[in-house]
């Protein structure tokens, strides 16, 4: 229990530091798509990414099964035959499957500021990079909270990914959510009830505190 | 707590109505390592009798503890003889229907050709970095393949290489797309494949993986549920499963 609790953890962690570094600069970028052509791209690129959101995990797992295969891309450049069942891949897969739970709420933040702030900072001679990382970010940090908290706790309740690509590895892929499948296949049920009574605890209380922080005027 | 149930009700409502329109249909939960010739029997079985079988896969013990908490399976065609013997002592299904329908094998496979020998010695050379193994707790052919491996005397060195598939099902596919380099899986399963290798585990390595078919309390005033269980038992039946390479049962 304490390994797929630890496990589970760092997935759900290292998941949203990933999904801050990537999923921000993204979502900025979707925002600032105004002209014909970067508009269109931000367009397919804005449903690509809200995709996970209704694909059923099978669908994401069975091409994470692929793509991380002996067969696919990624592998040779970790230099191993597969990243299926190690904790890579399912950083991997955790970061696909959590980006929509990020860049849509950071994307709808940067959009409801306007441009005003951004113009400001450029017109007072501020490098692009600087007035995003001085100016913008601090600007959106509430919507950038609230990613961060949806893209952890989503990670901490995945199932079907880790599932289709985990294989049960205890310690190294066998989060919580899979446990408390295996504890009630086999009927144990009161191992299964404990896990899973402190799994919706823990959901609850980011829920909660994802209203809460809601309700604060942030601007 | 009142509300959901009315809810249940109507939605079980719902889906029996349009059933009583056609043909009788029966729910039958199969062991995922008889999914095809389950799925040939079932479409011989239709086309006699004219009669609806609907087919659910999945790991057996999984399937048990559905059935605990009252899943509608009519029949359960198990992959041991352990599930159906404990659904009888609860009182969830009859003990007169049971019998053994099949008698499965082993076998070690890989979708590389030529990596797997034929005595299995690959399994001490550490050749790999995965093995592909289905769950023991819930699916008798991974629990087949960990004695396998105790027998052989390897288990502590490939222990850390096991990867477990939830079914035996998954653990094909772990095989298949080439993610763990080999593993085991049910001879029905790659009996027909022609790539790959595979090494058919001698008998004597594991204990006989009795597979049992069992008419559960769901089924207990089905007639098209007992007339399924004895087609099973027909002439017919018993050499398309046979051509799976099943055993006949002892």
């Amino acid at each position: 229990m304490g390994p797929a609790i630890l496990l589970t953890l760092e997935l759900a962690g290292l998941t949203t530091a990933i999904l801050l570094l990537l999923g921000v600069p993204l979502a900025w970028a979707l925002a600032r798509a105004r002209a014909r052509w970067s508009g269109a791209l931000a367009g397919v690129a804005g449903a690509l990414i809200a995709l996970p959101l209704v694909l059923p995990p099978t669908v994401l797992g069975f091409y994470l099964l692929i793509l991380l295969g002996p067969r696919g891309p990624l592998a040779p450049l970790f230099g191993v035959t597969t990243l299926a069942f190690s904790f890579p891949g399912l950083v991997i897969g955790s970061c696909l499957y959590s980006l929509p739970f990020m860049v849509q709420p950071v994307r709808a933040g940067f959009a409801a500021l306007g441009s005003s702030a951004w113009e400001a900072a450029l017109t007072l001679r501020a490098a692009p990079l600087d007035a995003f990382v001085t100016v913008m970010l601090p600007l959106a940090r509430g919507p950038i909270l609230t990613g961060a908290l949806l893209s952890f706790a989503h990670t901490l309740g995945e199932f079907g990914v880790v599932m289709m690509i985990g294989g049960d590895i205890p310690g190294k892929t066998e989060t919580l959510s899979i446990l408390i499948f295996d504890d009630v296949e086999t009927l144990n049920w009161s191992a299964a009830g404990h896990l899973a009574g402190a799994l919706a605890l823990v959901s609850f209380l980011f829920i909660w505190l994802l209203l809460r922080l809601e309700r604060r005027p942030w601007a | 707590m009142k509300s959901s149930l009315s809810l249940l009700a109507l939605l079980a409502a719902l889906t029996l109505v349009p059933l009583g329109a056609r043909a009788a249909s029966t729910t039958v939960a199969v062991a995922a390592n008889f999914t095809q010739p389950a799925k040939r029997l079932a479409a011989a079985f239709e086309r006699k009798t004219g009669d609806n079988i609907v087919l659910s896969f999945g790991a057996s013990g999984q399937f048990a503890t559905e059935v605990t908490q009252g899943a509608p399976y009519a029949i359960l065609l198990s992959a041991d003889e352990e599930r159906p013997k404990q659904l009888i002592a609860l009182g969830l299904a009859d003990e007169s229907s049971l019998f053994t329908y099949a008698v499965g094998k082993l076998v070690l496979f890989s979708a590389k050709p030529g990596y797997v020998d034929a005595a299995g010695k690959v399994l001490g050379s550490g050749s790999f970095a995965h093995i592909a193994i289905a769950d023991p707790k819930a699916a008798p052919y991974g629990a087949a393949g960990i004695e396998t491996l105790k027998t052989l005397g390897v288990y502590a060195t490939v222990a850390p290489k096991i990867v477990t598939g939830k079914s035996i099902a998954q653990t094909y596919q772990f095989i298949a797309t080439g993610n763990a380099a080999l593993g085991f899986v049910a001879l029905s399963q790659v009996i027909k494949i022609k790539t790959g290798s595979q090494w058919l585990v001698p008998a004597k390595d594991y204990q006989p993986i009795i597979q049992d078919a069992v008419l559960l309390k769901a089924g207990e005033h089905d007639p098209v549920a007992k007339a399924f269980l004895a087609y099973l038992k027909t002439p017919r039946a018993v050499k398309l499963i046979s051509s799976y390479g099943y055993a006949a049962a002892p």
